[in-house]
């Protein structure tokens, strides 16, 4: 991102600093707020029934006349050129259709990037994809091969022969930060910030921390691989996709393929698991040039091999963080730095350092990252991006402080926790960690811990407590689009081309609409999926729920004014200005006078309707540059660390949420859960085998990359502060990334309290622990 | 996956009978073989399945056991007479793979498992002389935390993956073979070798050798023993570092002890300095130790798994401090 | 030569190289079970064959031949109904995205199965004695071959536990 990027942010920032906050979108608290009827209540998931049953169909299960089945081959060199390309073998194996190679693949344009400006995209790797005979990363795909069968296709892959004129490659890290790059900008924020003098307040501090953190390469590891089933029909594209981008996915397809979007659809009903990993790689590119070459569909299901050579994992990163503060524990320097991998074919800031602008006052703060560029896959969004290593090393950090100071870890941040944006002052939307802190404590037991290091043991197991802060800022996209088509029996169905991942997006907005528009929850049901469907902005960024929620409450208001239409004179109703109604019993009553009240069904009757539609869109989320608007929580972990092998075991999680209000008990809590799942596997087992001498991922199997199993996760216990936003659609922020956040340095620190060790390099593998 | 002929054999004579025609593996479970065959690494013509053998588990006259190699590791896991006799054999069981896949796998098929280095499942990447005679090794100066410290070599410094022959190791079962020469029996200690010059060599099975049964001696070790292990994830996962252990003291003298280690060398490695030191000494955490401590001195580790010195002693002393009581 | 899937006969596969799980999924249309890794490191494709659970990736379709494949399909009595422990997943939101659900629920069905018989696991203290107490660690050790991305976790073991303490509905 650029400085042009900066000074229009920068500029809108200011002009919104004098703009009052009523004026801006939430200006006034969503109504739904105070009133709710489902929302807040424990539902059940609506697809749960066809989940379990396995009654639903994910991308690589839509039947398909004709279908042909691919296989990839990957290059084994970093960088360099295709010499000898021998497909003969595989040309004549049984059942082969086509070797698609850079030699006979169709003309394809770059696939643009995926943005925040932009939405209509969704590339992460932008390189030309099997246009000319160059490699640029060690697992780039050099051929494709289409067969009758899965079997066939693999077997013509492997008899593919592929020469190489290898050249230079830019593969280790460590040598690279020579050459690092400090861009202008990370996602909307400048990337420099200076604000006094942080090494004047190291050396004078009463206290100070001064450490490298490092944290590796990971892989979203979904257990649905990413797949695509193609099909063409002319000039019309059809990909049944796994996909958090549908609209971004049919954006850059057609420019891909020089072709209109309104010409490709893409449906994603379901997603197997999406964690950022979802999105375009070259695998759907490749999957429709080989479909448009063969004339006929193809399902392109990627291996575990071929996962970890075509979709991208989150960055490593060294972080150095130093912290000095007074003897009350007051923070005077807040120093954050560090690298990370982004080549420039990636769309993917890894904004570690996004957490330290915004979560403690410090009378002083250094804090810059860097960016290494390597030849290799591009790095990319991964669940909780930039905050999930960040508040690792910031966390971590934080309890080599308390315990310098002798203090109470949940005190020092007690003294530290600003009643506003620290370094640009503006006022938090809402915001109260130290009430999540309060309520998590209490739940866990905090006032049992022995603040020494190794004072509890039982037999060979040392035990420990621990705490960190999670963080991760409030989003909410604008050009979310719904349609609420309202039926003659009442019946409403809202549909948008939004995502379902295991978020419960479906089962959320069903009790959203029924509560804005005064139905019962049978009586509203929720399309989304596809690009049928109206404008969808990505599942990501944890974004989907307040931007639905914007669109279907702008839908509502367009709903409103409609049916006051519709009722015309001969009504209750008539006179009333669309801001004197409210819905309520499945109709519009004037606010303030029960008596003027016509239902739904009794004014599409007299108009003689079937049915009315509505659309709504999410507006400019002006709100962010007004407000610091951040979810944060508290965790709390309890854990085991063998004084004999060093194997970690965590006992006990508490995570206790400070999002806005809850909107669905039931699939939050099991949100906030995977997110510290996840957090465990980072903390404890998740690390990509990167070769530095090849610049080759060996971790190619699910075997190779640690994922929790059930006997990692214990019992988590998830609490909330439930306090509304004001400046969000029904009070709610998002809740699918904080919880990952924070998990693994609660783990880390935790670590520390039970065994003395301070581990500052991720995963806590038992290896870590075996020496002083 | 190469196309192959598929046979089920009736009986084993018809087994060794459809084997000697061609290239051909035997067919058990089929979880590590299906996946090498997958993986292009292996590429028989055919398979034999034995899966079906009517194998079972026997007493043998001098109240052993024989475990036929058809039967599955789950089975062998939960009888009665292995649970009472040879825990360190249960629990290893316990420990290895998924409950599925537990399920799936034969005692015959567990012997022959194959390496899991991932340099040589990279098959189209890496530099491997296991699957490729001379190619060269890219685990010795890669990624080698899951690697050797005792009995590699400069070709190669893989692994064996699994934990049931690291219980076998420690109680010395004897392998039961069927060939076209007909019955022989090999220590397990002896079936598996040391990569040397030839790791693409993991055996000693003969060309049509079927794997009939595994023996075990009953004995007090046996019989107070334990497995262990240290891995990365809490399950589902290989070993970093294995010990079966057993242990018999009478008289507060150490009679007999039974030491094995696992995720350290191509083959279960049986620590048998230690147990000499061992023998005949008072059973106390200081002695342990020291024994740890002097098996593990021959042992000579690479960048990536130095620790696994200092854990494997660690968990041999703990093992056998759990054995006599004692808290490691 | 046929297998028996949910009740019904299938002739085998030509083709000696297909899965079972291929066979259920692309032959037959049976798209419940799920291909998650394809190489037995996740269990999305554990079926119940002959009453014990297996990974279909692993097991070539012919050494099926004969023998009885209970998939997630089959599960339940009727068609439109649920099996307990599938209305249990939902109760206690067992699942989020569902793509491991069906392998969770196949392999939970005859895990209770080898628990009730009082197999031993790696984490039961007493071999001989077999699983006693600590209920939610044997849950825990037993479905660890079925991993899950999204960290539905507790909700699965809670689920599980309902159906062996006999409070399904």
């Amino acid at each position: 991102m650029s400085k042009l990027q900066n000074a229009i942010v920068g500029g809108v920032r200011t002009a919104m600093g004098y703009v009052p906050g009523n004026w801006l979108p939430g200006g006034t608290p969503d109504p739904l707020i105070e009133r709710r009827v489902t929302l807040g209540t424990q539902q059940s998931r609506v697809d749960g029934p066809d989940k379990v049953r396995g009654a639903a169909h994910f991308a690589a299960e839509v039947p398909m006349e004709g279908l042909l089945y691919a296989a990839c081959v990957h290059s084994t060199i970093p960088r360099g050129r295709i010499t000898e390309l021998d497909v003969a073998a595989a040309e004549t194996a049984p059942g082969v259709a086509l070797v698609m190679t850079h030699r006979n693949a169709p003309k394809m344009a770059v696939p643009p990037p995926i943005g925040l400006t932009n939405l209509k995209a969704a590339g992460n790797n932008i390189l030309p994809v099997m246009q000319d005979a160059e490699i640029r990363w060690n697992g780039q795909t050099v051929a494709v091969v289409l067969a009758e069968t899965q079997e066939q296709a693999d077997l013509a892959a492997s008899l593919i022969k592929v020469g190489y004129e290898a050249a230079v490659a830019r593969t280790r890290f460590e040598k690279a930060k020579a050459d690092a790059r400090t861009p202008d900008s990370l996602m909307i924020e400048k990337n420099r910030l200076k604000k006094g003098d942080v090494a004047v307040a190291l050396q004078a501090a009463a206290r100070s921390v001064d450490a490298i953190y490092r944290t590796p390469w990971h892989n979203h590891t979904p257990i649905e691989p990413n797949a695509a089933t193609i099909a063409w029909k002319g000039d019309r594209l059809t990909v049944h996709d796994a996909t958090q981008m549908l609209n971004g996915t049919a954006g850059s397809l057609a420019k891909v393929f020089g072709i209109k979007e309104s010409q490709v659809y893409v449906s994603s009903p379901f997603v197997g698991g999406g964690f950022g990993g979802k999105a375009l790689w070259d695998h759907q590119i490749l999957g429709a040039a080989a479909a448009k070459l063969a004339g006929r569909p193809v399902r392109i299901a990627l291996s575990r091999a071929s996962m970890v050579r075509l979709i991208g994992g989150r960055s490593p990163t060294e972080q150095r963080v130093a912290l000095a503060a007074a003897a009350d524990g007051r923070l005077k320097g807040l120093l954050h730095h560090g690298f990370s991998v982004k080549p420039p074919h990636s769309a993917c800031d890894e904004a570690f350092t996004l957490t330290s602008r915004s979560l403690y006052a410090s009378e002083s703060f250094d804090v810059v990252q860097h960016t290494i560029d390597l030849d290799v896959l591009a790095n990319t969004f991964m669940r909780a991006p930039g905050e999930a290593p960040g508040t690792f090393a910031l966390e971590s950090a934080m309890d080599e402080l308390a315990h310098e100071l002798g203090m109470d870890p949940i005190e020092l941040r007690r003294r530290n926790v600003p009643d506003r944006n620290p370094v640009s002052g503006a006022p938090h939307s809402q915001s109260d960690v130290m009430l999540a802190y309060d309520l998590g404590a209490k739940r866990f037991g905090w006032d049992r811990r022995a603040a020494a290091p190794r004072s509890r043991r039982e037999g060979e197991w040392l035990i420990g407590m621990g705490c960190a802060t999670g963080s991760f800022p409030y989003a909410r996209m604008p050009g979310m689009t719904v349609r609420i088509t309202l039926d003659g029996s009442g019946h409403a169905t809202v549909s948008s081309a939004a995502h379902e991942m295991g978020m419960g997006t479906a089962t959320v907005q069903r009790q959203h609409t029924a509560d804005r528009l005064g139905l019962p929850l049978e009586s509203v049901t929720v399309t989304i999926g596809d690009t049928s469907l109206p404008f969808g902005s990505f599942a990501g960024g944890s974004s989907q729920t307040a931007s639905l929620g914007a669109a279907i409450n702008a839908a509502s208001g367009k709903l409103a004014v409609e049916l006051l239409r519709l009722a015309g004179n001969d009504t209750p109703l008539a006179g009333l200005r669309p801001a004197e109604i409210e819905f309520v019993n499945g109709g519009l009553r004037k606010i303030g006078e029960p008596s003027r009240y016509e239902s739904f069904v009794s004014i599409l009757k007299r108009a003689a309707r079937d049915q009315i539609s509505v659309t709504g869109v999410s507006s400019a989320p002006l709100e962010m540059l007004k407000f610091s608007m951040h979810s944060r929580s508290a965790i709390f972990c309890e854990l085991l660390v063998s004084d004999v092998t060093g194997e970690v075991r965590v006992d006990r999680l508490v995570g206790c949420f400070d999002c806005g209000r809850i909107l669905n008990p039931k699939t939050a809590a099991s949100q906030f859960r995977g997110g510290m799942i996840m957090g465990i596997g980072m903390a404890l087992t998740e690390e990509a085998l990167f070769d530095e001498r090849t610049g080759r991922v060996m971790s190619a199997s699910i075997a190779d990359y640690h994922v929790p199993a059930h006997l990692d996760v214990p019992d988590i216990d998830i609490l909330w502060t439930d306090i509304p936003d004001p400046r969000t659609p029904m009070g709610a922020r998002g809740i699918g990334e904080i919880g990952i956040t924070g998990v693994a340095a609660a783990i880390a620190n935790a670590a520390f309290n039970a065994t003395g060790k301070r581990v500052r390099e991720l995963p806590l593998t038992p290896d870590k622990f075996l020496f002083a | 996956m190469r196309s192959f002929d598929y046979r089920r054999a009736a009986d084993r004579t018809e087994a060794l009978s459809i084997a000697g025609e061609g290239r051909a593996r035997y067919l058990g479970g089929g979880t590590n073989l299906v996946d090498l065959m997958r993986q292009n690494i292996e590429a028989p013509a055919a398979l034999v399945d034995v899966s079906r053998l009517p194998d079972s588990i026997e007493e043998t006259p001098t109240g052993g056991l024989i475990i036929g190699a058809a039967v599955s590791n789950s089975v062998v896991a939960v009888h009665p007479a292995v649970r009472t006799q040879y825990p360190m054999l249960s629990r290893a069981l316990l420990a290895g793979a998924s409950a599925q896949i537990r399920n799936m796998a034969t005692i015959g098929g567990n012997i022959l498992q194959r390496t899991r280095c991932a340099y040589f499942y990279d098959v189209a990447g890496s530099r491997c002389n296991k699957r490729e005679p001379g190619a060269g090794c890219d685990a010795i100066d890669g990624h080698n935390r899951y690697h050797a410290i005792f009995g590699a070599s400069e070709r190669c410094i893989a692994t064996h993956p699994s934990d049931m022959c690291v219980a076998l190791a420690a109680l010395d079962a004897t392998v039961h073979l069927l060939g076209p020469g007909g019955e022989r029996e090999v220590r397990l200690l002896d079936f598996h070798r040391l990569p040397g010059e030839h790791p693409e060599i993991e055996t000693v099975l003969r060309p049509g050798e079927l794997i009939t049964a595994i023996e075990l001696d009953p004995s007090a070790a046996a019989a107070n023993s334990r497995y262990r292990k240290v891995r990365d994830r809490s399950s589902y996962a290989f070993a970093l570092v294995s010990v079966a252990a057993g242990l018999e003291v009478v008289g507060g003298r150490i009679e007999d002890v039974r030491i094995a280690l696992g995720g350290v060398a191509a083959k279960p490695w049986r620590a048998v300095r230690a147990e000499g030191l061992l023998r005949g000494q008072a059973p106390t955490r200081a002695r342990f130790l020291e024994a740890a401590d002097a098996e593990l001195a021959a042992a000579k580790s690479f960048h990536g798994n130095a620790f696994k010195v200092e854990l494997a002693k660690r968990t041999v002393a703990a093992v056998l401090g759990e054995l006599t009581g004692a808290d490691a | 030569m046929a297998i028996v899937i949910n009740g019904t006969n299938y002739p085998l596969p030509d083709d000696p190289r297909v899965s079972l799980l291929d066979f259920l999924r692309e032959r037959l249309g049976l798209t419940g079970t799920k291909l998650g890794c394809n190489q037995g490191g996740c269990g999305a494709c554990t079926v119940i064959l002959d009453g014990t659970r297996v990974l279909s990736c692993l097991t070539l379709a012919v050494q099926a031949d004969g023998r009885d494949v209970l998939t997630i399909e089959g599960l339940a009595s009727d068609q439109s109904g649920l099996h307990p422990l599938q209305q249990a997943f939902i109760d206690h939101d067992g699942l989020q995205c569902g793509y491991c659900t069906p392998g969770q629920i196949c392999s939970a069905v005859a895990m209770i199965g080898e628990l009730r018989r009082g197999d031993p696991s790696y984490v039961t203290a007493d071999l001989v004695e077999g699983p006693k107490g600590g209920l939610r660690q044997e849950i825990r050790e037993r479905m660890s071959g079925n991993l899950c991305r999204c960290g539905a976790h507790n909700g699965i073991v809670a689920a599980i536990e309902q159906m062996l303490n006999g409070e399904a509905p």
